[in-house]
């Protein structure tokens, strides 16, 4: 307490810059993720062949949804769309399903052999076949071009068991026991006593398992790669990337570049309308199930 | 007589909840199909493997695949860029995460603060396939990070990131701060809310600014999670990632720097069809980060922190 009062004075003044900097530094932080999104979407709506003329911001300069439209017309985009939400929702309900399931039995202490059983599930979390077994495998069960390739291989995931699992057990033990005392059988237990309080970490799971199956491309370019009506969103994008990347910037052969097309679509603008058709339906779901992952990522963490 | 009791018991107890085997058996055969049958498949790499053969018409031949693929120089090339860019990636994702969420624990205004972490969050959820054309957009030759760079005349001619070795690593380390950063402050934002706010009240009477809390109070506080993250990524040194480099480094000039194992077994695997070398670097691969998951828990054991296992 002996201190002069200019220094007070001038600590103040420090914790002051210190506040104001770092409020720059996060706005930074902001731009920089949002940028590149939101310069992609005033893209996809400016003129093809304005953009090529370059200097596009965080707005259209010349305002057109053609790209949109010749996306939305185009046959195989619709099919990779249809692809795309059909396995989302499919892999999401099923691998909710059964991680909950297989969470549930675990976390039950009566069962016998819950040791081995939990480490028979956990070791396929670090020891894997790899591609090419993988591969042969999906084959000889002729999942080879067949939308079921989408959804089988993975529908128990581990990690999400053991989330699930820690939650489950942080539950009163009393609530199942009632149920079962009462004479309900362990499904009816884990389907109207132990999932109904699993709200929280089945958002959490549900979200990851659509995130994954929403975005993966490379089981359709291992197991699918030239069948039409196997393509997704995302191989759609994949294709539309690498033909970039080969060339540089220049032919897209979905929509068939021919000279007098090539006048009012572009490979860019319609790389761009599809990027924001591939990501807007994730983009629009995350921020109101940030409650629930946070929370997630932490049972995650303290037994993964 | 003891024993016929307890066996008993046994067959009783797994009778009693018969229904909990009903739940998990189907689960356990479907993980049979799917993760430990496949692993028979690695017989391929100590043979000759010829699909049209299968596994029993196929040649044995012993050690063979290993012994070309640890002479090999295109391996070690991959086995090189792997770590490497693992490295990199763990080091530089470490470091934004943490001094991230250092930085956003000390805004005030909440609201600012929670758009801030959702807006961070952003990239995670966007497929690579998205953040590689969005990174190629933003580091193209007109790009924005050339359109800065030249505003703040660090340059006068744009830099061609992607085409030029020397920069690969560092746009695949820039792909994933951008899209992890966010995402892998949750948890140190989380465990920095769990420290005892009296050692900050402490701290302050001690006299410490801002910067000498962030250092003797936070970061000690963090420590620990520090530490488990760290080994349990060091486990896993041998997943790069694939995709960025796949999706962003197939140009013949890149694929010296940007060939890992994974994308080293795709290509032997599936475009040249030579299985067995593909299996063998697989394998390797496996058995490689299974040994060093297991050291990495033994680690974390010995120091004293929360067993991950």
């Amino acid at each position: 307490m002996t201190q002069p009062y200019p220094v007070m004075h001038k600590k103040r003044f420090h914790i002051h810059t210190f506040d104001i900097v770092n409020v720059l530094i996060m706005l930074l932080v902001i731009v920089i993720m949002l940028y590149p999104f939101l310069n992609t979407v005033a893209v996809s709506f400016n003129d093809a062949q304005d953009t090529l003329r370059g200097g596009i911001g965080l707005w259209p300069r010349v305002f057109s949804a053609y790209s949109y439209e010749m996306v939305f017309k185009n046959r195989l985009m619709m099919t990779a769309a249809f692809n795309s939400v059909a396995r989302t929702v499919l892999a999401t309900v099923l691998c909710v399903f059964f991680a909950s399931l297989v969470a549930y039995v675990l976390s039950r202490q009566e069962l016998v052999g819950r040791k081995f059983i939990t480490a028979y599930f956990l070791v396929t979390m670090y020891v894997s076949a790899g591609l090419i077994p993988t591969y042969f495998l999906i084959k000889s069960l002729g999942l080879l071009n067949n939308f079921l390739v989408y959804i089988l291989p993975g529908l128990v995931s581990v990690y999400n068991v053991i989330v699930i699992k820690s939650f489950i057990q942080s539950l009163p033990e009393s609530l199942s026991e009632a149920a079962i005392v009462d004479g309900a059988g362990h499904f009816r237990c884990y389907w109207s006593v132990i999932l109904p309080c699993c709200k929280p970490v089945l958002a959490t799971v549900a979200l990851w398992c659509a995130v994954g199956a929403w975005n993966s491309w490379f089981d359709t370019f291992l197991y699918a790669p030239n069948a039409d009506h196997m393509t997704t969103l995302q191989y759609e994008m994949m294709k539309l990337l690498s033909s970039s990347m080969q060339t540089g910037r220049d032919t897209s052969s979905v929509f068939g570049n021919n000279s007098e097309q090539a006048n009012i679509i572009t490979p860019v603008s319609i790389r761009a309308a599809v990027t924001i058709v591939a990501s807007v339906p994730i983009l629009v779901v995350y921020p109101f199930l940030q409650k629930y992952f946070v929370k997630g990522v932490m049972l995650g963490a303290v037994k993964g | 007589m003891q024993m016929q009791a307890r066996k008993t018991g046994v067959w009783k107890r797994i009778s009693k909840s018969k229904s909990l085997y009903f739940m998990i058996i189907p689960c356990m055969i479907y993980t049979f199909i799917f993760s430990y049958y496949p692993l028979t498949g690695w017989i391929m790499a100590f043979q000759n493997f010829k699909p049209a053969k299968g596994y029993w018409g196929s040649k044995f031949v012993g050690l063979d695949q290993f012994r070309f693929l640890f002479g090999d120089f295109e391996f070690w090339r991959a086995f090189r860029n792997t770590v490497a860019m693992s490295l990199l990636n763990l080091i530089f994702g470490f470091l934004f995460a943490i001094v991230f969420a250092l930085l956003l624990n000390e805004i005030r205004h909440s609201g600012f603060k929670r758009i801030t972490q959702t807006v961070s969050y952003l990239p995670h959820f966007l497929s690579w396939v998205i953040v590689c054309a969005l990174v190629q957009g933003m580091l193209a030759s007109d790009g924005i990070v050339n359109e800065v760079l030249k505003a703040l005349g660090a340059t006068d001619k744009s830099i061609l990131f992607l085409g030029e070795p020397a920069y690969f690593w560092w746009v695949v380390v820039f792909a994933n701060v951008w899209k992890e950063m966010g995402w892998n402050s949750i948890i140190y934002i989380a465990a920095i809310s769990g420290i005892d706010p009296a050692l900050y009240e402490a701290a302050e009477l001690d006299g410490a600014g801002r910067f000498r809390k962030m250092w003797h109070v936070t970061l000690p506080g963090i420590r620990s999670t520090i530490v488990v993250l760290m080994i349990m990524n060091l486990g896993s040194i041998l997943n790069a990632g694939f995709e960025v480099q796949y999706l962003l480094g197939s140009n013949g000039l890149l694929v010296d720097v940007s060939q890992t194992i994974d994308i080293f077994v795709l290509k032997y695997g599936m475009s040249i069809g030579n299985y067995s070398l593909a299996t063998a670097a697989g394998m390797f691969k496996t058995v490689i980060s299974v040994a060093l998951v297991f050291g990495a828990n033994a680690i974390a054991n010995r120091l004293g922190e929360n067993s991950l296992m």
